[in-house]
């Protein structure tokens, strides 16, 4: 995850020198161009950069350039007509639409993949029901022993990723801070920050005092899944490619792309197979959960 | 004299010289590159959030007292391990077990030292950290003694090699002159070698303890990474976060030039400065008793 920017970077450097020439906005935006520049969200970015290499190497005339950056400086490029595709984990804001009016630039949405974060615990921990908010509250310090939440007296081992991973500010944005953008709830100083996947899932693997997070696609068979509840008295849901797809799992969100217009010629082509079997067989390969509904 | 020396001798002996000052002059380098990224730091952060004990820079939460102490509490309980068990390995084998048995155990410790730590730091998650769990009865193996221990054995082969040449350079004959006088074997070794090793043996616990506290993987791996204040003993059982686990997880990500870019280097001064303090103390150590040693002899 860590040499992803760099080793990013340096292709995205490598594609703009052998891109033809006229990479100005104008000739990018040009439906015709075999050249499309893609740019935003860090959280698709490996997904992106893994499309796109698949992809020019079964269409060698087609050049793509990958960056990162963040979901706004994706769709602040498309506004200014800098970039053919924007990558966003969070859906265009009324006013990014506004200003792209202004611009003369009509974004069209893809949803191209959906994330979901599963709540892992060992096997041998009865608990195997939470609602959002008591997750809050144990990553929160207010919920210290499993036994406030129906498990055995056990002390609380709070497993996150390190600050830096996307997953863990989605984490703090959707379950800590329940959505809301005024809530300021930070995690409890004791939350064990892991540099890596492999390390929460093998503390959650052999420690029964252990809760973690992770990508769906990431969690091993032999850990154990939380049903989450989106309030309380709601359904549990367990998180699966179906109830993420249907939106009854609540830690999930769409992956968008997004297009000048209705996207035409190479564009057009590449997102027509970024929603193939093929391209979204990627999408589970790299722990996202495939967008079956279209 | 300068004139009898031919050309290549003259280049050859500037080459030397060249590459004798360039240690002085990388260390200065990195330090000054140190100083420039840390030190806007100071204006950026005021001092009283640098001192908070809350660490979550991507809010802007900036206290670094929690990683020094973390630091801090692993260095010391790695301390703990390797300087009797470094120390007491380096006795052994200098002065007492057999010449066979002297040949084994030098290169073994020696390949111990060049373990590569990422491999020990596999070896404490999934080994060493379930295990303390268990035995220890802790909410998880993931804590600072998991790290004290990894790092001692990191500094043990660094500490027994240096102290091993100590040992081995005192005189025979003072040894020789402590058996005729009827002192035991261990009397010789606690009276009179191990305090003329003196100097060296102190240079090898100054230079255990730099190994320890400039470790970044093992630790990463091993000790939690939770940015708790550690200040009591108990925290050496409960996770940690150390100076240099932070830079190195946290480095990558971090946009170019910013306050948490900043904070970063400014940790690596505290760090860099920190292991000054090791080396100087080492130093003037090793400086004062060479003074005595000099003053036995004459």
């Amino acid at each position: 995850m860590k040499r992803v920017p760099a080793l990013l970077f340096l292709l995205s450097f490598v594609m703009i020198s052998c891109g033809p020439g006229d990479s100005s906005p104008e000739a990018a935006s040009d439906s015709s161009a075999r050249y499309i520049e893609n740019k935003g969200s860090d959280t698709i970015v490996n997904l992106a950069l893994a499309w796109a290499e698949r992809y020019q190497e079964e269409h060698p005339d087609v050049r793509i350039s990958v960056t990162g950056g963040g979901s706004g400086t994706g769709i602040a490029a498309l506004v200014n007509g800098t970039v053919d595709i924007a990558n966003a984990s969070r859906q265009i804001k009324e006013e990014e639409i506004a200003d792209a009016q202004a611009n003369g630039v009509e974004p069209v949405e893809f949803i191209i993949a959906r994330d979901a974060i599963a709540v892992i615990v060992n096997p041998e921990n009865p608990v195997d029901k939470l609602t959002l908010q008591q997750i809050s509250d144990i990553y929160s310090g207010v919920i210290t022993n499993w036994s406030e939440v129906g498990g055995e007296d056990r002390p609380i081992v709070k497993l996150s990723r390190e600050t830096n991973s996307g997953t863990h500010v989605y984490f703090l944005e959707t379950v800590l801070r329940l959505g809301d953008g005024e809530n300021k709830t930070l995690f409890s100083m004791d939350t064990l920050l892991l540099p890596s996947s492999e390390g929460i899932i093998a503390e959650v693997r052999q420690n029964p005092n252990a809760i973690g997070y992770d990508g769906l696609g990431y969690v091993p068979e032999d850990l154990k899944m939380i049903a989450i509840a989106k309030e309380h008295g709601g359904a549990y849901v367990l998180p699966s490619i179906e109830t993420v797809n249907d939106k009854s799992y609540a830690i999930a969100r769409d992956l968008y792309m997004y297009t000048n217009g209705q996207p035409t010629g190479a564009i057009k082509d590449y997102l027509d197979w970024i929603l193939s079997d093929e391209a979204q067989q990627i999408v589970a390969d790299l722990g996202f959960v495939p967008n079956i509904e279209d | 004299m300068e004139k009898s020396l031919t050309w290549h001798e003259f280049i050859i002996t500037r080459l030397i010289q060249a590459s004798g000052y360039s240690a002085i002059i990388f260390v200065l380098l990195i330090f000054f590159f140190l100083l420039r990224e840390g030190m806007p730091t100071l204006r950026e952060v005021d001092a009283g959030s640098l001192l908070n004990i809350r660490w979550y820079p991507i809010e802007e939460h900036f206290g670094i007292l929690p990683l020094i102490t973390g630091s801090l509490i692993i260095t010391f309980g790695a301390a703990l391990i390797a300087v009797p068990f470094g120390i007491g390995t380096a006795i052994y084998i200098s002065e007492i077990a057999p010449r066979w048995m002297r040949e084994i155990l030098k290169p073994l410790v020696e390949l111990l030292g060049g373990l590569p730590s990422v491999v020990l730091g596999f070896l404490g998650i999934l080994i060493v950290s379930p295990y303390l769990r268990v035995l220890l009865d802790l909410p998880t193996g993931l804590t600072a003694f998991t790290g004290s221990l990894l790092l001692g054995a990191i500094a043990v082969p660094t500490v027994v090699s240096v102290a091993e040449d100590a040992l081995d350079s005192v005189p025979r004959a003072y040894r020789e002159g402590a058996w005729a006088l009827g002192a035991t074997r261990w009397q010789t070794i606690w009276r009179v070698t191990l305090p003329a090793a003196r100097s060296g043996v102190l240079t090898a616990i100054m230079l255990g303890i730099g190994r320890a506290i400039g470790e970044t993987m093992t630790v990463m791996m091993v000790t939690g990474n939770a940015p708790v204040l550690a200040v009591r003993l108990s925290n050496l059982f409960s996770p940690v976060r150390t100076m240099t686990a932070t830079i190195a997880a946290e480095m990558g990500e971090v946009a170019n030039g910013s306050v948490h870019y900043h904070v970063l280097f400014f940790i690596g001064i505290v760090l860099f400065l920190i292991s000054l303090a090791v080396n100087i103390a080492a130093s003037s150590v090793v400086f004062a008793s060479k003074k005595r040693a000099e003053r036995i002899l004459s």
